[in-house]
């Protein structure tokens, strides 16, 4: 089974990506923040992380570009999930090292198609 | 709704656009056309019917058409579709074309033009080897609203989300407030046009690959036979038909053949089951 780390502020929007992705077969866990995110990328490295941009603590951005810093951390496909939908962040993301990106609001159909894309499904 | 109304408008439909109507979709009658009756100034369906049968007016009949289309679309629709046409495709066509370096598509129902698009970002991928090649791409929908919408090339936030990689997004697209708009040069290389897939198709020409997908479905069995028997006039004895996932020629056309293993891709009859590659 393959795992996604669920990171984002918000428990209800946790609780809804957890639910799409456990439906899609992923196994998940959850982080609030960048640096919660570290220590469990530190712990066991996922597969998957889904990401929310703004976030107290540690902002998504952040935890990516250290992310890709630590050993083992080129592995996981990190999509980016987040209400920031203009082209500058994108653009941002994706130099820093994102594979994919979803402008919230999202539905099923978007979180499965964008980790096909990834090569996750 | 009265008998005699949704009986007029289902032959109605069905001489005009192909499209079958059972009675268990009468609500869909409801729900589409009652914004079409409001535009005309009329109380209900009943009026609309009787304005119909009385004037017979097209501009009416054509918004009443059009309205029950379904338009449903999405960029690299199935995803198969277009690796298919990256790996078999397209690889036969550069050689086989590589004479007079000219490839003609058909995107033969193209809805709000998510399907000329895909194939034409796919193209752009490929680059360097279509250098000197002139591709065209004809798309036509029987819908005036798809057609226009297909050519401004506007998408909402949703509706690029739905198929299209990020990087295709930043790369062929830009952003106009809250939606996003696919680049000037790349609208500007497709033809977008008004076609009713009933009518005579010669004058559109002959196409190297037609795709026509999830259109037949709302078609009867001698409909779809008559469609894809003059698609296949259109065709070289090289040439490739899509149909959409829950489609098939098997017993409807003898013209075409299923492409050996290549779900959803057709060729004609006569022609070699695999293309040389
Ligand atoms: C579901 S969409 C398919 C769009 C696209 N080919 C795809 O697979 O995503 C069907 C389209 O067929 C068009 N259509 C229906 N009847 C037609 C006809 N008789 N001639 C041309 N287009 C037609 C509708 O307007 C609609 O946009």
């Amino acid at each position: 089974m393959k795992s996604c780390l669920v990171v984002d502020d918000s428990r209800v929007v946790r609780k809804v990506a957890r639910k799409i992705l456990e439906e899609l077969g992923f196994a998940c866990t959850e982080a609030e923040d960048g640096r919660q995110a570290m220590d469990a990328c530190a712990a066991h490295m996922p597969d998957a992380v889904l990401l929310d941009w703004n976030m107290p603590v540690m902002t998504g951005i952040e935890f990516l570009r250290r992310l890709r810093k630590m050993t083992g951390g080129q592995g996981p496909k990190v999509i980016f999930c987040t209400t920031e939908n203009d082209l500058a962040h994108i653009q941002e993301a994706l130099s820093a090292g994102a594979n994919e990106y979803i402008m919230k609001p999202f539905d099923s159909e978007i979180i499965q198609t964008k980790f096909q894309q990834v090569g996750l499904l | 709704m009265k008998v005699e109304d949704f009986d007029m408008f289902s032959v109605m439909l069905k001489q005009r656009s192909g499209l079958v109507l059972t009675k268990d979709k009468a609500y869909l009658l409801e729900s589409r056309l009652m914004p079409v009756a409001r535009k005309w100034n009329l109380k209900d369906l009943e009026e609309l019917a009787g304005v119909i049968r009385t004037r017979k007016d097209e501009a009416v009949i054509k918004d009443v058409t059009e309205a029950m289309t379904t338009n449903e679309s999405s960029f690299f629709r199935d995803q198969k579709p277009f690796d298919q046409f990256k790996a078999v495709v397209l690889p036969h066509l550069l050689q086989a074309r590589a004479a007079k370096k000219h490839i003609r598509i058909w995107s033969a129902a193209c809805s709000s033009g998510q399907e000329p698009y895909s194939l034409l970002m796919l193209m752009a991928e490929e680059g360097v080897k279509l250098a000197g090649w002139r591709i065209e791409i004809i798309a036509t929908d029987i819908s005036s609203e798809m057609v226009a919408k297909a050519k401004a090339g506007i998408y909402t936030q949703f509706e690029v989300q739905r198929g299209l990689p990020i990087t295709h997004l930043v790369k062929y697209f830009k952003q106009v407030g809250d939606k996003w708009q696919i680049n000037e040069d790349l609208r500007s290389k497709i033809q977008f046009r008004e076609f009713n897939l009933l009518t005579d198709m010669a004058p559109l020409g002959q196409f190297d690959v037609i795709f026509c997908r999830n259109v037949l479905i709302y078609f009867d069995q001698p409909t779809k036979g008559k469609v894809l028997d003059n698609m296949a006039k259109l065709l070289p004895p090289d040439g490739v038909l899509y149909l959409g996932g829950a489609e098939t020629v098997l017993g409807v056309t003898e013209k075409f053949k299923p492409m050996e293993g290549q779900r959803g891709l057709y060729v004609l009859t006569g022609a070699p089951a695999r293309v040389a590659v």
